[in-house]
C-alpha cells in the first residue's frame, strides 16, 4: 500500500510539471485560438536564456558569480526577452495570419518552433548545461520517517511553485482589468472588438504570459533534467493533458495534468513490465484518447454544436 | 505567346475530362516524364539518384498520402511516419517470411497492412474532429514505433529493431544499383501518382471534398461519413505504406523504428503546406523543395556568404531558415508553390498583351 501511495503520489506531482506546460498552450488558445506548437520550443528558450544570462552576466557587469541578486536580475531580463519574443510573434506573424484557418496557424507556431529551437541554440550554445535552484532533489524526511514514503523535495517545492502560479493566473484572470478583457476575447473576438479591446494587445499580453509560465515551467524542469534540447519535448507530454482536460480550461489542465501524470506513472509500475516497458511514450496519448471517446471535447472543454 | 488554347475546341466527353485539357500542357508533361525515365538515369550521377531523385520520389508519394488524407478530406494527420514504418517492416517481414513473394506483392501487402493499421487508427475521427483529432492520431505515431521497437519478431530478432532490405528482384531481373532502383521508385510513384490524380475526381475524392469543407453538411447531403472518412484513411495510409517500403527498400537499404519518429511526419506536412494542400502537384513541389533545401543551404554555406556567417549560428541555420520559410509561405501563399505554379501560368497566358 505505501508503494502504490508513493507511486501515486510521485506521479501526482510529476504531473503537476505536465500541466504547467499544458497552462501556456491553454492561455494563448483561449485568447486567439491557437494551438501553440511552439510552447514546448519557448520553455527550452527560456531555461536557456536564463542560464546563459546567469553564465555571462556576472562578465558584463562585473558582478561576482556567487551574489543572489543575480538570479532575479538574470529572471528580470529573462521575463523581459519573453515579452519581446510575444510582441514579435504577434507583429510579424499573427498580425498577418488574422482570419486564416485554425490548421494554419497551428502549422505556423510548428515553424516558430523551429524558429526558436535554432535562434535559442545559435545564441547560447548546444550544450548541455545544468541548472541549480539549490533545493535539494531528496526525499522529506519527516514523510520518509513517519510513513516510509519517499516523496522528492524538489517535486513537492515544483508542484508548489505550480499551484501558487495556477492560483496568481486565476486571480489575474477574474479580478483585473486587463484579465477580464483576456477573459472577453476568449469568449467572442468579435464583441470583444466592437467594445473596444485592442486585440493586438491582447495577443501581446497573451503571449508575455505563455512566455512567463514558460520560464517556470523551463527553470523546474531543467533544473531536472538539465538545460538541454530535450527540453523542447516537454511539449509533447503536454498535448494529451491538454486534450484530456480540454483545450479551453485552465482548471482542466490541472485536473488532466494529474490524472495523466498519475495514471503514467501506475501504468509503468504496474503495466510496463507485462509489455517489456517504456510505455510512457504513448501511454498519455491513449488514455486521452479513450477519454476523447467518450467526451470529445476533452473533461472540461466548451461543448461545440456543428450548424449547417 | 506560345502558351495559348485558342483553337483548341473539345469534340467529345473524353477530351472534355482529360487531366491536362490544355495541349501545351500535355507535352510539357509527356517531356518531363520521358525526362526522367529516358534521360535521368544516364545523366545524373550516383549521387544525384541515390541521395536526390530517389527520395524525392519517395517523399512525394508520402505527401501525395498525407495530402489525400489532409489535403482532400481535411482530417488532419501527425502520424504519417508511423503509416510509413507499418509500410516498410510489414513489406519487410511479408518478404522475409513467404518464400518466393514477388517484390511487387510484398510491396502491396505492406501497403494494405498501413491501410488496415490506418483505417483502426481513423477510427476515433468519427467522434472527434479538429486538434484533437491531430492528437490521436499523434497516439499512432507513438505507439506504432514504439511497438516496432519493442517487440523483435518484427525486426526479425535483430538488435534494437533495425531491418536490412533484401535484394529487390522483379522476373529475376535485379534492381541493385542508384539507378534501377531510381527507375522502379518512379515507375510505381508514377502510376500511383497518376491514381491518386483521378481518384481526386471521382466521386470518392469529391465526397472527400465535401468533407473537408463541412462535414455535417456533407452528411446532410446523403455522403456517408464514416465510409468517406475511414476510405479516406485507408487510402492515405496505403500510399504512405508504399512510400514506407520503398523508403526502406529502394532509398535507405537500412532502417530501424526511431528513424520514423515524429520528425519525419512533420516534414512530409511541411511538405504539403509548402506545396499546396489538396494537390497532387504540390506533393511533388513541397517535397523537392523540402529535401533540396538543406543541399542548397549547404552549397551557399561553403561559398563566402557562409565566411560572414559565424560557427554557432551557421548549425542552427537550417533549423532557422526552415522555420522562417514555413512561417513566411503560410503568410504570403498559404495555398503553397502550386498556387504560384497556376498564377505563373495565368501570367504566361496573358503574355505579351495582358491587357
Amino acid at each position: 500500500m505505501g508503494f502504490f501511495l508513493e507511486v501515486l503520489i510521485g506521479g501526482l506531482l510529476a504531473g503537476m510539471l505536465y500541466a504547467l506546460v499544458a497552462l501556456g498552450f491553454v492561455l494563448i488558445f483561449k485568447a486567439s485560438g491557437v494551438l501553440n506548437f511552439a510552447q514546448g520550443a519557448m520553455v527550452f528558450f527560456a531555461a536557456l536564456t536564463f542560464v546563459g544570462l546567469t553564465e555571462r552576466l556576472p562578465a558584463w557587469l562585473g558582478l561576482s558569480p556567487e551574489w543572489a541578486g543575480l538570479f532575479w536580475i538574470a529572471l528580470l531580463l529573462t521575463a523581459v526577452v519573453m515579452v519581446l519574443l510575444a510582441w514579435l510573434v504577434e507583429r510579424f506573424m499573427l498580425r498577418k495570419l488574422v482570419n486564416q484557418p485554425a490548421i494554419t496557424l497551428f502549422m505556423a507556431t510548428i515553424g516558430l518552433s523551429y524558429l526558436i529551437e535554432g535562434v535559442a541554440q545559435g545564441m547560447w550554445g548546444a550544450v548541455v548545461r545544468g541548472l541549480d535552484l539549490g533545493i535539494a532533489d531528496e526525499p522529506v524526511m519527516g514523510l520518509l520517517e513517519r510513513y516510509n514514503l519517499m516523496i522528492s523535495k524538489f517535486d513537492l517545492v515544483a508542484a508548489t511553485v505550480a499551484g501558487v502560479l495556477v492560483a496568481v493566473l486565476a486571480l489575474f484572470f477574474q479580478y483585473t482589468k486587463v484579465g477580464r478583457a483576456l477573459r472577453a476575447v476568449a469568449d467572442d473576438h468579435q464583441a470583444a472588438l466592437s467594445i473596444g479591446i485592442p486585440l493586438q494587445r491582447i495577443w501581446v499580453i497573451v503571449w508575455a504570459v505563455a512566455g512567463f509560465v514558460a520560464i517556470v515551467a523551463g527553470l523546474v524542469w531543467g533544473s531536472r533534467n538539465g538545460v538541454q534540447f530535450a527540453l523542447t519535448y516537454t511539449a509533447l507530454k503536454a498535448l494529451p493533458v491538454l486534450i484530456l482536460g480540454g483545450l479551453t480550461s485552465v482548471p482542466g489542465a490541472i485536473v488532466g495534468g494529474l490524472i495523466i501524470g498519475a495514471s503514467e506513472k501506475l501504468a509503468e509500475v504496474y503495466l510496463g513490465p507485462f509489455v517489456g516497458g517504456g510505455i510512457d511514450s504513448w501511454f498519455p496519448y491513449v488514455l486521452a484518447l479513450v477519454f476523447l471517446l467518450i467526451r470529445p471535447e476533452g473533461l472540461f472543454g466548451e461543448k461545440h454544436i456543428d450548424r449547417v | 505567346m506560345i502558351y495559348r488554347e485558342a483553337g483548341q475546341f473539345k469534340a467529345s466527353y473524353e477530351e472534355d475530362q482529360q487531366i491536362f485539357p490544355i495541349k501545351q500542357d500535355r507535352i510539357v508533361m509527356a517531356a518531363l516524364v520521358a525526362a526522367a525515365f529516358f534521360v535521368a538515369p544516364f545523366v545524373a550521377s550516383e549521387y544525384w539518384l541515390q541521395a536526390v531523385l530517389t527520395p524525392v520520389l519517395v517523399f512525394a508519394l508520402a505527401a501525395l498520402g498525407l495530402n489525400i488524407l489532409t489535403g482532400y478530406a481535411g482530417q488532419l494527420s501527425l502520424g504519417t511516419g508511423a503509416f510509413m514504418a507499418v509500410g516498410a517492416y510489414a513489406t519487410y517481414n511479408f518478404l522475409l517470411r513467404l518464400d518466393g513473394l514477388p517484390f511487387l506483392v510484398g510491396l502491396v501487402l505492406g501497403g494494405l497492412s498501413a491501410a488496415a493499421v490506418g483505417v483502426v487508427f481513423g477510427l476515433p475521427s468519427l467522434r472527434i474532429k479538429g486538434f484533437y483529432l491531430a492528437m490521436a492520431t499523434l497516439a499512432a505515431q507513438f505507439f506504432i514505433v514504439w511497438a516496432l521497437a519493442k517487440f523483435p519478431w518484427f525486426s526479425n530478432y535483430s538488435s534494437s529493431g533495425i531491418i536490412t532490405a533484401q535484394r529487390i528482384e522483379i522476373f529475376g531481373f535485379a534492381f541493385d544499383t542508384p539507378a534501377r532502383k531510381y527507375l522502379l521508385t518512379l515507375a510505381i510513384v508514377s502510376l500511383l501518382a497518376l491514381v491518386a490524380k483521378n481518384l481526386a475526381r471521382t466521386n470518392t475524392g469529391r465526397s472527400w471534398m465535401a468533407v473537408r469543407d463541412m462535414d455535417v453538411a456533407a452528411e446532410v447531403i446523403g455522403i456517408p461519413l464514416m465510409k468517406t472518412k475511414l476510405l479516406a484513411f485507408a487510402v492515405s495510409s496505403f500510399y504512405c505504406g508504399i512510400a514506407g517500403g520503398l523508403y526502406a527498400y529502394t532509398y535507405l537499404g537500412t532502417v530501424e523504428p526511431d528513424g520514423f519518429g515524429l520528425d519525419l511526419s512533420f516534414k512530409i506536412l511541411f511538405m504539403i503546406i509548402i506545396g499546396g494542400m489538396g494537390s497532387v502537384l504540390g506533393a511533388f513541389l513541397g517535397a523537392a523543395f523540402i529535401l533540396l533545401l538543406p543541399v542548397g543551404l549547404n552549397v551557399l554555406m561553403h561559398t563566402s556568404v557562409g565566411a560572414l556567417v559565424p560557427a554557432t549560428l551557421a548549425s542552427n541555420l537550417e533549423l532557422i531558415v526552415f522555420g522562417v520559410l514555413i512561417i513566411f509561405f503560410l503568410i504570403v501563399e498559404p495555398h503553397g508553390l502550386t498556387r504560384l505554379w497556376q498564377i505563373g501560368k495565368e501570367k504566361l497566358r496573358l503574355w505579351p498583351f495582358p491587357h
